[in-house]
């Protein structure tokens, strides 16, 4: 990866823009993969119900600890679980949770970010040092306490996200709509005079949203890296949810009997987060957006 | 730019004042507190009633939390609710355990991926670079507690060089938990190293494309002098930057690499205190967490404008 500086074109509005990024995330191979990758998992994860006769959360007295082969394509765990379905439905848990979890955290921080650019002053000064401080607290204890407050549960965990992540995208949003808002069609706009919202909706926002797509994919991949995580060390999904972090946690132990208890939920795992890690480097080279700078904030 | 870092600085004590406050409220609006928590599900109200008044959970929150605030300032953390131990002495320890984990950790990590990352910028898009990047890849998409799993399986079980599990206790001595250091270390170097080759192999390329670069290399400076002299420094000053961010992003990866190992450190102290409600020691653990955060932003900054004067005024100035 190269560094790119954020071109000064207004990218992600022009028309046509669309092609053109998936033209360009069509040349690059990586890119090209990633995408796959992500698209793979959405797919299995759908789908999930047609390709396995197998209940995720159903109890098997008969077969516990079995190996590959036989009806059970990747065997089953100790309580006699399908690990396939496991696996295949813990896919739909991880992708809903995440995805809708990063997308509110997303919608949310880029709204915060064009206020705070768009008003300035104290408003900007204040949002700044009270999401700053919610950043200084580590994510992990933030979800933690989160988690103990309301108790876990799906909604509990994507609340947790949104807690921990919208400061995140605030700042780097709020850096590159601070850049947008000198321009002359700003100006214009306010000239004309259109409302906040109005300017932000209409002129503000489509000139961000490759940033804001970047961000998107990139914190998805870390959300799922969390939210397993959080479920690996018991504080995320119940039991018996099919969720891949708790897969992990009640395996593990089992390892050296039923290896693929163990090994396809981290297999479903890396796979997805490199899908996505591919697809937000594709979407941030053919955006001309630094992703270290992402990153940093 | 004193003055600005001056301000900086001022700015930051109200961030760490600001991230206790908000841990403070939260704690205070869960369901039941330590009392109930100590006395279990059958205990009597009487029984809540008193045990509360003794730890002075009956006093309102907010006179709570100023004279907590007060003791703070003057080094005392008050006493962990669930043993009555000083939270100062608790808190002390379990971090001692952890910087020592931490200081292996960023030592080999930073070397680890500085001199990786500068192979892969050198060597770009020949082989080295394409398998160092690929690691770098998995090492960001691979969570630490599948790489510590992994660690257990293939060192704890299949080659059983290293135990999997710490066995000594909150005060085991240094000397104790040398032995049972590497594999944690292993699994957070892992996680550290990913970020910091990325940005080393991005600026090293960016090094050489410079014009110094190429002047150095005319003027007939021998290639290990090139990369020692020339572009290692240059390459290093943006990487800084994302060292310290990844070092305030330690603590995260630090929780569940201990909660794995049974480390006794900061992260296993702030799961079991979450657990049991006990205030002060969350407490404690939060204003060591958010200090790190903001000196590490502070660090990053300064390694920033060390480098880059016009980020003294940010984006617009372009």
């Amino acid at each position: 990866m190269t560094t790119l500086t954020a071109s000064p074109a207004p990218v992600a509005a022009a028309p046509g823009a669309l092609r053109r990024v998936v033209r360009s995330v069509l040349r690059s191979r990586m890119a090209t993969f990633g995408f796959a990758l992500v698209f793979l998992h959405i797919a299995l994860a759908l789908l999930a119900p047609v390709l396995t006769p197998f209940n995720p959360t159903a109890n098997d007295g008969l077969v516990p600890l079995e190996n590959p082969g036989g009806v059970h394509l990747l065997g089953t765990d100790a309580l006699g679980r399908d690990i396939l379905a496991r696996t295949l439905f813990g896919g739909q848990y991880a992708l809903a949770i995440s995805f809708s979890a990063t997308a509110i955290a997303v919608v949310l921080g880029s709204t915060i970010a064009g206020i705070a650019a768009f008003k300035g002053g104290i408003v900007d000064d204040v949002i700044s040092r009270f999401l700053d401080s919610v950043l200084a607290v580590p994510a992990i204890l933030s979800m933690l306490v989160i988690v103990t407050v309301f108790g876990s549960g799906p909604w509990v965990i994507i609340l947790a996200v949104v807690v921990v992540y919208t400061g995140g995208v605030t700042r780097i949003v709020r850096a590159a709509a601070m850049d947008v808002m000198p321009r002359d069609y700003i100006t214009a706009a306010k000239a004309r005079g259109e409302g906040m919202f109005s300017i932000l909706v209409r002129e503000v926002f489509p000139n961000v949203l490759d940033i804001i797509l970047v961000e998107f994919a990139m914190r998805a991949s870390w959300v799922v890296l969390l939210i397993s995580s959080l479920s690996f060390l018991g504080f995320g999904a119940n039991p018996p949810t099919p969720d891949w972090g708790l897969m992990v946690a009640e395996n593990r132990n089992l390892m050296a009997v039923v290896p693929w208890a163990t090994l396809s939920p981290i297999l479903a795992l890396a796979t997805l987060i490199v899908g996505l890690n591919l697809a937000a480097d594709g979407l941030a080279k053919s955006f001309g957006v630094d992703r270290m700078k992402e990153v940093l904030g | 730019m004193i003055s600005l870092f001056a301000k900086r600085v001022g700015w930051s004590l109200v961030t760490v004042l600001l991230s206790t406050i908000l841990v403070f409220t939260a704690i205070q609006s869960l369901p039941g507190d330590a009392a109930t928590q100590i006395l279990g599900q059958n205990a009597t109200p009487e029984a809540v009633a008193t045990l509360r008044s003794q730890l002075g959970l009956d006093e309102p929150a907010i006179s709570r939390f100023f004279s907590w605030l007060g003791g703070a300032f003057t080094g005392d953390f008050g006493t962990s609710l669930l043993d009555g131990k000083s939270v100062g002495a608790e808190v002390g320890r379990a971090l001692l355990n952890t910087s020592l984990l931490a200081a292996v950790t960023i030592l080999v990590g930073i070397t680890l991926s500085v001199v990786l990352g500068l192979l892969a910028g050198l060597f770009r898009d020949k082989w080295p670079d394409a398998t160092i990047s690929t690691l770098a890849l998995v090492g960001m998409s691979v969570p630490e507690f599948v790489v510590a799993t992994v660690l257990v399986l293939l060192f704890s079980i299949y080659i059983p060089i290293f135990p999997a599990v710490v066995v000594a206790g909150q005060d085991a001595s240094l000397a104790e938990l040398l032995p049972s250091i590497w594999l944690p270390a292993a699994a957070l170097v892992c996680a550290l190293s990913a970020y910091i080759i990325r940005m080393m192999r991005t600026s090293v390329i960016d090094v050489l494309d410079s014009d110094f670069v190429l002047t150095a290399r005319l003027k007939g400076n021998s290639t290990s002098r090139l990369v020692f002299k020339h572009i290692l420094p240059s390459a290093m000053l943006p990487t800084l930057n994302v060292i310290a961010m990844n070092i305030a992003w330690l603590i995260g990866g630090v929780v569940v690499v201990e909660s794995i190992f049974n480390y006794p450190g900061i992260g296993t102290l702030m799961i079991r205190s979450v657990q049991t409600r006990d205030l002060p020691t969350i407490l404690m653990i939060t204003v060591l967490s958010a200090l790190t955060y903001v000196l590490c932003n502070l660090l990053a900054d300064l390694a920033a404008h060390l480098l880059n004067p016009r980020l003294r005024f940010p984006r617009s100035a372009k």
